[in-house]
């Protein structure tokens, strides 16, 4: 199991208590909102602690509270793309997709610096974004910024991809354009991917496995 | 005349730079760190700006004396003396515009949205580089005006300085107690150069501020029109 989770924490109106691993592929969260979708996610990213529990990541265990293991996020290795995207609005886009890459230990490497920045070049071409690189994320569109952040997460070749509710916040329009590119996404960088979203639709689109949360439990 | 000017640029940059460093610092660790005692450091640090500088003159005269615990250890560790040089009057500057800074940091701190410094952990960002790059520019222009405040109230500092530094010409007199002690001895004429220079240095401070705060958006607007069209 690449993914692994076994999380017991404690919320305001209900207790989050979900068991789930998976080899590869994309699994999607459903749940309503206030299910404990982005709750679960914080907890696997490190960004919250459990209460008790279990998180592995590529194999690696990064939170164990028996074992009294806890990684901090920026050891995880994972791409976080938040449901507002988070992009810096101080740093253009390049700057924003760099950031992750400046922050590895081979980026002080001469060689290596080469080969991540050429990475992130082929990234941005990828995603469309390369000619948006010294613009400021106030200035470029909804679907643009939401390839913005995915560059960004991605680019670090993380070993756990989360996305929360990635395509909320885009326009119908936009919307079936940016899921046309997913798919191509999935099928081209095979990262082991957890996506929640309330939407159905996005859960029949890009789900290799599903489960569904209700106050913070998995229901069938 | 220009003695005091200089003395009060002097002291009042020097104090604002120190404010600088502690007021980040203090914001950091009261705000970001779940520092035990939180409400009563923040207190401590405030309280000079509810005290009659009068007050805050006094504790300080009795904390940096030649007998005062602080006092006693400078002058016997360093040979430095505190009280009657500008070393006081920088310290009581500092004192009573700390709070200015500590109060524009904090709320610079705490209105950003913390996804961004969320963001900079995910991406691997250490504490030390996600202050630097993430929490600091984007508390930018609260920095800014905490500057600006802190250096118009040392600039403007009175009563602690008296008490503490006290008025000795060319050595310790700054322009507001200049002021006092030209009035005082009924040299108006030298009363009323300063004061006009007090209130247009002043003036300029505070409107440059504002045109500096709205610039950005201006600067943000041009650079929207000729970029994204």
């Amino acid at each position: 199991m690449s993914t692994y989770f076994n999380i017991k924490k404690k919320l305001d109106h209900f207790t989050l208590n979900i068991e789930y691993g998976f080899e590869s592929g994309v699994l999607v969260i459903l749940g309503e909102s206030g299910a404990g979708k982005t709750t679960l996610l914080n907890c696997i990213s490190g960004l919250l602690t459990p209460d008790q529990g279990r998180v592995e990541i590529g194999g690696t265990v990064v939170f164990d509270s028996e074992e009294n293991i806890n990684v901090p996020t920026r050891l995880r290795n994972i791409g976080y793309l938040f449901q507002n995207y988070a992009l810096f609005p101080n740093m253009s886009v390049e700057d924003n997709i760099y950031y992750g890459i400046k922050n590895k230990k081979e980026y002080k490497d001469r060689e290596k610096r080469k080969e991540l920045l050429s990475y992130s070049e082929y990234i941005m071409k990828t995603f469309g974004i390369y000619h948006l690189r010294k613009k400021y994320p106030k200035h470029i569109s909804g679907g643009e910024k939401q390839r913005v952040a995915l560059s960004r997460a991605i680019v670090t070749k993380p070993r756990l991809l989360l996305l929360d509710e990635p395509f909320s916040a885009l326009d119908e329009d936009t919307k079936q354009v940016i899921y046309n590119e997913f798919t191509l996404f999935k099928q081209l960088f095979n990262i082991p991917t957890i996506l929640i979203t309330h939407n159905k639709r996005e859960c029949e689109l890009f789900a290799d496995h599903m489960i569904v949360i209700k106050n913070g439990k998995l229901s069938s | 005349m220009l003695s005091p000017i200089f003395l009060s640029l002097r002291i009042a940059t020097i104090a604002t730079v120190f404010s600088l460093i502690f007021g980040i610092l203090m914001a950091y660790l009261l705000n970001k760190r779940n520092i035990p005692g939180k409400s009563i450091w923040e207190t401590l640090l405030i309280l000079p700006m509810i005290l009659p500088p009068s007050v805050t003159g006094y504790i300080l005269l009795i904390a940096f004396g030649k007998r005062g615990f602080i006092g006693k250890f400078l002058l016997e560790t360093f040979g430095v003396q505190v009280v009657f040089t500008w070393v006081g009057a920088v310290i009581a500057s500092f004192i009573v515009s700390l709070p200015l800074m500590y109060q524009n940091v904090k709320t610079a701190f705490i209105s950003t949205d913390p996804i961004y410094e969320k963001a900079a952990e995910t991406l691997g960002s250490s504490e030390l580089k996600k202050f630097m790059t993430i929490t600091i520019p984007l508390a930018w222009p609260g920095i800014i005006s905490g500057i600006v405040l802190s250096f118009a109230r040392a600039i403007g500092e009175f009563g602690a300085t008296l008490m503490i530094a006290g008025n000795i010409p060319g050595k310790t007199q700054t322009i507001p107690t200049a002021i006092y002690f030209a009035v005082e001895s009924g040299n108006d004429e030298l009363a009323n150069k300063l004061v006009i220079i007090m209130t247009v240095f002043s003036f300029a401070l505070i409107l440059g501020l504002n045109a500096w705060l709205k610039g950005k958006n201006y600067i943000g607007r041009l650079y929207e029109h000729l970029f994204q069209y």
